[in-house]
C-alpha cells in the first residue's frame, strides 16, 4: 500500500469538491472493499476523501410512497429499518445475506453498489486481468471460473458483480442520485451498470468524479411480497453463486405482476425482463415460472466449468416464484 | 535424572474430570501473548518477497529504489544472505523444509518462492517496499497439473500380500472406484509469526510453533551455531495443525536480525501462507474391494497417489488406514508420489488418515450397498484378529463397542438402508457412517517437576498448546502424580530451555509429556515422603523417557471410533447441509472430558469443512493460486455446523503410565466418508470426489450416475 | 504539493483518550496492536475474512483489519480487553471459559466481542438471514441455536469450537433477559 493523503468532507459539495477530478483520489466510505483492495495492491490512491459522516446516513419516505436511502446508511441500519423490512422485505433479506454482521454494520449503500468483483485473478496483481490492466488478458476464460458469469460476459471479461443488495435493488427500479462538480444527476440502476464489452475497466455511468449520494426505491405495493434466496458454497460468509430477488403479485390464479432479478450470474446484479414479461398474465405454477425461467436462460452463455448456473438458476427461479405464491395463500 | 518405566497408575481424581482451561482467562480477556504480540523496543519489521513465476531463475533484483524508500533498512536476497546448512536429517528424521533454506540460490522451484526480505521500521514501510521490489526472472514452462495418474517417483512405499486378482475373480462382489480429495490447507487463525534477537549472545525467538525444542535444534543446524546458543519461546499457539515447524519466517527473522542487531519480527499474510506454510497434497486413490456374498473381504486394494515439489519428496500415506483397518487374503498398499512446479506439501490434521479413510471408508459403504450389508454390519464381520499387514496383536481395539454405542444413540436401527426416500420440504435427508482410527504413540521428552518450599509445584517442559489443552492436562496428570490438588501446579511450556521434547504432533503430543511429567512428578513425591521438608530453592526431578519409549513392545497401537452423520441435500440449488453428527471413539484415557471433546468435535467440524467446502484451486497458466484468502478458500463458518456430539468408550492404554492414547487427529478420520456416505443415502448419488460443493451436486442431479 | 501522509488522532479506547500520530496506511488493528500494545485484538487474516480483529466500534462490532486508523478520529473503541467489569468477567466471557467456547484462542478475541454485539443486536429487534419472517410485525425471532450460528458466521474459528460458542452465546444471552435456546451437548 503506497502513502496516501487522507481528507474529512462535512458536507457533500465540500467531499465532491475535495475530490475534483483527481483519478487518483477515491471516496472512502466503509472502506470493507477499498481498503482490502488496497492492501492487495489492486487499488493504490494518492488520496482519500473520507464520506462516511457525510449527513446521507437517513431513510425517508417519499411522497409518492417510496424510500429514499441515504448513501452512507450502513448495510446493517438499511437492513434492520422497519420500513424496508414492511415494504421491501427482499431488500433485507439481501442485505442480510451478504458478508457478516461486523462487515455490514462497516459498509455502506453507496459502497455496496461500486463494490468491485471478487474474481481470483482480478484480486492478485500478479495475474493479468483487463478489467485491473486492460488488455492484459482474461485467464479466467480459461482458468478457474466456476463462479463466473453465464449472462452478459464477453471475451474480455466474465467476471460477476458481488452484491447481493443490488440484486434486490435492481428488482425493485431502484434510482441513484449522485452529485458532482457540475451538479446533481440521476441513473437508473439499470443504466448504472455499464456493458462488458470490451472495456470491462469501466463499470459504471458515473461521471468522473461523482459522489453516490441516495437510492431511492419508487413505490412496489409488489414488493411487499417478495423474497431474496441465495445459494453459496457454505452457509454463511460467502457470496453467492447464484441469487434469486422476487416478487410476485397473484390475482385468481394468474401472474398480475413479477419483479425478478438475479445476481452472481452477470457483471451486474441482472434483472431477468424477459421472465418478467412470460410471467405477467401467466398461470402462477410450476410450468409457467420454469417456462419464463428458460425464456431468461436461453441467452445463458455458460463457459466450460459454470454450465451448472444456469440449472442452479432455473431451479431457483421456480422455488422462490412457487415460495412466493405459497406464502400468500398462507 | 530418573529413567521412566510404564507403570499403569492409579487415578487420583484430577485426571479424568473435566477442568476449565488453566490459561482460560487470560484467553478471553486477550491478555494471552502470542508470537507476534510482545513488544520489543527497536523492533523492526520484515516483509518476504515470493517469487510470481512457477519456475526458473532470478536474473537480477532491483534493490536500489527499495533501500532508498521511506524506513527500509535493508534488503535479504541470495546474493546477500548468510550461507545455512540445510544439509541434515532432523529431529523427526526428515531434512528441513526446501523453503526454510532461504535465499541460498537463484533457483525458483514454484510460484510462491521466497526470493527477498525486506526490512524496514514500520510494517507499512515494510509491505509497500516488498511490493515495490521489482525481481526480474528467467521463466520456464512449469507443470502443475495434478491428475494422479502417472506416478513418477518408484513407489517406496508398497505391501503386498495375496493373489489380488485372482481374490477379486472369486468374489462374488467386487468394488472398484477412484476417490479424490483436493489441495487442502491448515490455515491456522495465527498466521505464522517469529521475532528473532541476539540477547546476551543467544539467539531468543519469540514463535508461534508445534515444538520449541523442535524449532531451536533445527534452527541451531541451519545456522550452525551451538545448541545451547538458541532459545525459541512460544507461549501461546494460535492454531497449528501441522504446518508450524521450522519455516520461512524463522529463518528470515533470524537473517535479520542477525544483519541488523536489532529484534525483526516476520509474520505471514494469509496469502503467502498458501504457499510457503506446506498443505495437504490432493490425492487420487484408487480402491478395489472383493468380497463374498456375506461381505466378508477376500481382496482389498488401495493406492494413493499424492503430488510433491520438485525439491523435496513428501508422502500423503492414504493407504496406510487400509493396512490396519481390514483384513483380506489378498492385501496390496501402496503410496506414490508425482513431482510437479508446486510448493511441498506436509503434514496436516491426520495426515494419510484423513483423505485415505475418505476413499476406503466410502468404498465400503458402496461394498454394503452392493451386498445388501448394514454398513456397520459389514465392518464388524471384517474385524480383523491382528494387524493386517504387520501381523501384530493390537493394543487395544475397541472398534465395535464404538459403533455399537454410536448406533444406539444416533438411532442407527430405524434406518432404512434405501437412498433417496426421505424428503422434508426441499431437502433429501439421509444418514451415513464410517469408521476411524488414527496411530497412537509415544516420542521421548523430558520434563522437570519442582517442589517449592510454599507448598506449590511447578512443571517444566518443552510442550506446546496448539489449542489442544496440553498445557491443562499436563496439570492435572502432575497433579494426580503428585496426590495434590491441580491449583498448586503450575506449569510452564513453550521455552526450549526446558530440554527436549516431542512436538504437538502426531496426537502424540500430550501422551509424551504426559509420561515424562508423571515420571518426574511421581519420583518428587516419593522424594518429598521421605520427609526434611522443601529447601528455599525448591526440590527438582527431571526425567527423560527415551528408555522407556524405546522398550515399549512393538505392537498395534490405535485410537478407534465410529463416526455418524445426517445431511439435508438440496439437489436443487446443489446446497448440502450437516444436521447432526455424533463421534464415539475408543482413544485412550481422557485426561480432560471438557478439552478432550473440543480435540474430537474440532476434528469432526474439519471433517464436514472436508467434505463440504476446502478446495485450494491451482491456475494452470500461472502454476499459482486462484482466489488465495479465506473468501476463496472456504472453511466451514458457524453456520455450517450443527450440534455435534463427541464421546467415548473406556479405553486405557495399557502399556502407558497415565492410560493416554492421543485425540487430537482421530475426529477428522472417517467424518468426511460418514458425511458422503449420508450424501448417497440421501440422493441415491456418490461423490466420490471431495469437496461435495453445489455444482458438483447439480452435476450429479443432471444426470451423471456419479460424481 | 503532495498532501501529508500522516495525521494525529484522538480516539477512545476502552474508555480512555488516546492520541497519537499515525501513518495513513494504518489500520485500526495495527495502531491497537502495533502502538498502543493492546494485543488482544488479533490478525488473522488482514482481508476482513475471519473476524479475528473485531472490535465494537461506537458500540457497534466492527473488522478493525479494514478500518483505517485515521478514519476512527473522535469515536469510541471497545477491545477484548475493555470487556470486562474490572475483575469481574463479563457474561460472554465467563460463559466461553466455563463451556470451552475456544481452543487455541486466537479468533477468540473476536467471537467475544461479535457475541457481545450479537446480543445487542437481537435485544434491537434486528432478523439476521435465518429470520423466517423479516417483518417488524412478526417480531424479533427467539435467539435460537440457527440464528445464534448465522449471526456469529463472520467470526472464523479454524480449531472448530463453534459447538461450545454456541452454547456460550445462548448462555449469556440467556443471562442478559433474552429468549435464547439454551442446548447442552447430550454427550
Amino acid at each position: 500500500m503506497r502513502e496516501f493523503g487522507y481528507q474529512r468532507a462535512s458536507d457533500v459539495a465540500g467531499a465532491v469538491a475535495l475530490l475534483g477530478a483527481d483519478p487518483d483520489a477515491r471516496f472512502l466510505g466503509g472502506g470493507t472493499n477499498l481498503v482490502d483492495l488496497m492492501k492487495t495492491g489492486v487499488e493504490r490512491p494518492a488520496r482519500l476523501v473520507d464520506v462516511r459522516e457525510l449527513p446521507l446516513d437517513g431513510i425517508e419516505s417519499t411522497k409518492d410512497g417510496g424510500l429514499r436511502i441515504g448513501a452512507t446508511v450502513t448495510n446493517s441500519d438499511l437492513a434492520a429499518h422497519p420500513e424496508v423490512r414492511r415494504r421491501y422485505p427482499a431488500l433485507t433479506q439481501a442485505v442480510l445475506s451478504g458478508a457478516s454482521g461486523q462487515l455490514r454494520n462497516m459498509a455502506t449503500v453507496g459502497g455496496n453498489l461500486l463494490q468491485r468483483t471478487r474474481c481470483g485473478y482480478f484480486a492478485d496483481v500478479t495475474k493479468p486481468c483487463n478489467k485491473r490492466v486492460p488488455g492484459s488478458g482474461c485467464p479466467a476464460i480459461e482458468g478457474d471460473h466456476h463462479n463466473h458469469a453465464i449472462l452478459g460476459a464477453s471475451q474480455h471479461c466474465v467476471a460477476v458483480h458481488p452484491s447481493d443488495m443490488g440484486v434486490a435493488l435492481a428488482a425493485f427500479d431502484a434510482v441513484v442520485s449522485y452529485e458532482t462538480t457540475d451538479g446533481p444527476g440521476e441513473l437508473a440502476l439499470a443504466d448504472f451498470y455499464l456493458p462488458v464489452g470490451d472495456t470491462p475497466h469501466r463499470e459504471t455511468a458515473l461521471p468522473p468524479g461523482a459522489l453516490i449520494t441516495a437510492v431511492t426505491l419508487p413505490p412496489a405495493p409488489v414488493a411487499a411480497r417478495s423474497r431474496y434466496r441465495k445459494v453459496r458454497e457454505r452457509a454463511s460468509y460467502a457470496f453467492a453463486i447464484g441469487s434469486v430477488a422476487a416478487a410476485l403479485e397473484v390475482r385468481d390464479g394468474v401472474v398480475r405482476e413479477a419483479r425478478l432479478a438475479l445476481g452472481a450470474v452477470a457483471s451486474r446484479p441482472w434483472r431477468a425482463r424477459t421472465a418478467e414479461r412470460e410471467l405477467t398474465g401467466a398461470r402462477a405454477d410450476g410450468e409457467s415460472f420454469a417456462a419464463a425461467a428458460d425464456a431468461e436462460l436461453a441467452a445463458a452463455k455458460p463457459l466450460s466449468h459454470n454450465g451448472y448456473k444456469v440449472t442452479l438458476m432455473r431451479n431457483l427461479m421456480v422455488a422462490v416464484l412457487s415460495e412466493l405464491v405459497e406464502e400468500a395463500s398462507r | 535424572m530418573t529413567t521412566a518405566t510404564a507403570k499403569a497408575t492409579t487415578a487420583q481424581g484430577s485426571v479424568g474430570t473435566a477442568h476449565t482451561r488453566v490459561e482460560g482467562r487470560d484467553k478471553v480477556t486477550g491478555t494471552a501473548r502470542y508470537a507476534g504480540d510482545l513488544p520489543f523496543t527497536e523492533l523492526a519489521y520484515g516483509w518476504l518477497v515470493l517469487s510470481t513465476v512457477a519456475r526458473g531463475r532470478i536474473r537480477s533484483m532491483e534493490t536500489g529504489p527499495v533501500l532508498a524508500m521511506p524506513g527500509v533498512l535493508t534488503v535479504l536476497h541470495h546474493q546477500n544472505a548468510p550461507r545455512i546448512d540445510s544439509d541434515y536429517i532432523g529431529r523427526l528424521g526428515v531434512p528441513p523444509d526446501p523453503s526454510a533454506a532461504l535465499f541460498q540460490h537463484d533457483r525458483v522451484p514454484h510460484l510462491g518462492w521466497p526470493v527477498a526480505l525486506v526490512v524496514a521500521e514500520t510494517s507499512e514501510q515494510a509491505r509497500e517496499a516488498a511490493e515495490a521490489l521489482v525481481v526480474h526472472y528467467e521463466e520456464k514452462p512449469h507443470d502443475t497439473a495434478f491428475d494422479g495418474e502417472r506416478p513418477d517417483v518408484p513407489s517406496q512405499d508398497t505391501e503386498e500380500k495375496g493373489d489380488l486378482e485372482a481374490e477379486l475373480a472369486a468374489s462374488a462382489v467386487v468394488v472398484d472406484a477412484r476417490y479424490t480429495t483436493p489441495e487442502e490447507h491448515h490455515h491456522p487463525m495465527e498466521p505464522h509469526a517469529a521475532t528473532a534477537r541476539w540477547e546476551g549472545g543467544r539467539l531468543d525467538v519469540v514463535d508461534s510453533d508445534q515444538g520449541t525444542a523442535w524449532v531451536a535444534e533445527e534452527l541451531a543446524k541451519l545456522f550452525s551455531l551451538e545448541p545451547s546458543a538458541v532459545r525459541v519461546r512460544s507461549e501461546h499457539v494460535g492454531g497449528a495443525f501441522g504446518s508450524k515447524g521450522a519455516r520461512a519466517h524463522q529463518v528470515a527473522a533470524v537473517m535479520a536480525a542477525t544483519a541488523l542487531q536489532r529484534p525483526v519480527r516476520v509474520v505471514l499474510t494469509r496469502r503467502q501462507m498458501f504457499s510457503i506454510t506446506g498443505y495437504r497434497s490432493p490425492t487420487s486413490q484408487r480402491i478395489r474391494l472383493g468380497a463374498d456374498a456375506d461381505g466378508r473381504l477376500r481382496a482389498l486394494e488401495h493406492r494413493s497417489v499424492n503430488l510433491t515439489s520438485t525439491v523435496f519428496e513428501f508422502v500423503e500415506p492414504c493407504a496406510g488406514v487400509s493396512r490396519v483397518m481390514y483384513d483380506a487374503a489378498a492385501h496390496h498398499t501402496s503410496n506414490e508420489v508425482v513431482r510437479l512446479d508446486v510448493p511441498t506439501p506436509t503434514w496436516m490434521r491426520a495426515p494419510g488418515e484423513a483423505p485415505g479413510s475418505f476413499a476406503l471408508e466410502s468404498a465400503l459403504d458402496e461394498l454394503a450397498e452392493r451386498c445388501g450389508i448394514d454398513p456397520i454390519e459389514l465392518r464388524v464381520r471384517n474385524e480383523p484378529e491382528l494387524g493386517p499387514v504387520s501381523g501384530l496383536p493390537f493394543s487395544t481395539r475397541r472398534l465395535t463397542d464404538c459403533f455399537r454405542e454410536g448406533a444406539r444413540r444416533f438411532g442407527w436401527a430405524e434406518r432404512d438402508p434405501r437412498p433417496g426416500l426421505r424428503r422434508e420440504g426441499r431437502w433429501l435427508l439421509g444418514t451415513g457412517t464410517a469408521a476411524a482410527s488414527f496411530p497412537s504413540g509415544a516420542a521421548p521428552s523430558t520434563a522437570a517437576v519442582t517442589a517449592q518450599a510454599d507448598g506449590t509445584f511447578t512443571v517444566r517442559i518443552a510442550a506446546a498448546d496448539i489449542g489442544t489443552g496440553a498445557r491443562t492436562a499436563i496439570t492435572l496428570v502432575a497433579a494426580d502424580a503428585l496426590e495434590v490438588a491441580p491449583d498448586r501446579v503450575r506449569v510452564r511450556i513453550g521455552d526450549s530451555d526446558f530440554g527436549p521434547a516431542m512436538i504437538a504432533g502426531g496426537s502424540m503430543g500430550t501422551r509424551s509429556w504426559s509420561w515424562a511429567v508423571a515420571v518426574a512428578a511421581r519420583e518428587l513425591r516419593e522424594r518429598l515422603a521421605l520427609g526434611g521438608g522443601v529447601p528455599p530453592e525448591g526440590v527438582t526431578v527431571r526425567s527423560d523417557t527415551s528408555e522407556a519409549v524405546r522398550a515399549l513392545a512393538q505392537k498395534e497401537r490405535h485410537s478407534f471410533g465410529a463416526q455418524f452423520a445426517e445431511v439435508a441435500v438440496d439437489v436443487t440449488t446443489g446446497e448440502v447441509r450437516v444436521r447432526r453428527m455424533l463421534g464415539i471413539f475408543a482413544a485412550g484415557r481422557i485426561v480432560n472430558p471438557l478439552t478432550a471433546r473440543s480435540q474430537f468435535i474440532g476434528g469432526m467440524i474439519w471433517g464436514i469443512s472436508m467434505a463440504l467446502h476446502e478446495e485450494a484451486v491451482r491456475d494452470r497458466a500461472s502454476g499459482g493460486h486462484v482466489g488465495a484468502d479465506l473468501a476463496g478458500y472456504h472453511v466451514a463458518t458457524q453456520a455450517d455446523v450443527p450440534l455435534v456430539e463427541a464421546d467415548w468408550v473406556d479405553d486405557p492404554d495399557p502399556d502407558d503410565p497415565v492410560g493416554i492414547k492421543g485425540v487430537g487427529e482421530i475426529g477428522i478420520v472417517g467424518a468426511a466418508a460418514a458425511i458422503a456416505n449420508a450424501v448417497w443415502h440421501a440422493t441415491g448419488v456418490r461423490h466420490r470426489s471431495l469437496p461435495i460443493r453445489p455444482d458438483r451436486v447439480l452435476a450429479a442431479a443432471e444426470g451423471a450416475p456419479d460424481a | 504539493m503532495a498532501p501529508p501522509v500522516s495525521s494525529a488522532i484522538t480516539l477512545t479506547i476502552n474508555g480512555e483518550k488516546h492520541t497519537l500520530s499515525v501513518d495513513h496506511r494504518t489500520t485500526l488493528l495495527d495502531a491497537l496492536r502495533e502502538r498502543l500494545d493492546l494485543t488482544g485484538t488479533k490478525k488473522g487474516c488482514d482481508q476482513g475474512q475471519c473476524g479475528a480483529c473485531t472490535v465494537l466500534l461506537d458500540g457497534r462490532r466492527a473488522v478493525s483489519c479494514l478500518q483505517l486508523a485515521v478514519a476512527v478520529e473522535g469515536r469510541e473503541v471497545t477491545t477484548v480487553e475493555g470487556v470486562a467489569e474490572g475483575e469481574r468477567l463479563h457474561p460472554v466471557q465467563q460463559a466461553f471459559l466455563d463451556l470451552d467456547g475456544y481452543q487455541c484462542g486466537y479468533c477468540t478475541p473476536g467471537q467475544i466481542c461479535s457475541a457481545v454485539a450479537v446480543i445487542e443486536e437481537h435485544a434491537a429487534g434486528w432478523p439476521s438471514a435465518v429470520t423466517d419472517d423479516v417483518r417488524p410485525e412478526a417480531g424479533p425471532p427467539p435467539l435460537s441455536a440457527e440464528e445464534i450460528r448465522e449471526r456469529m458466521s463472520g467470526n472464523l474459528c479454524r480449531c472448530g469450537a463453534y459447538v461450545s460458542i454456541v452454547q456460550a452465546v445462548a448462555r449469556a444471552a440467556a443471562e442478559a433477559g433474552a429468549e435464547a435456546e439454551v442446548t447442552e451437548a447430550v454427550a
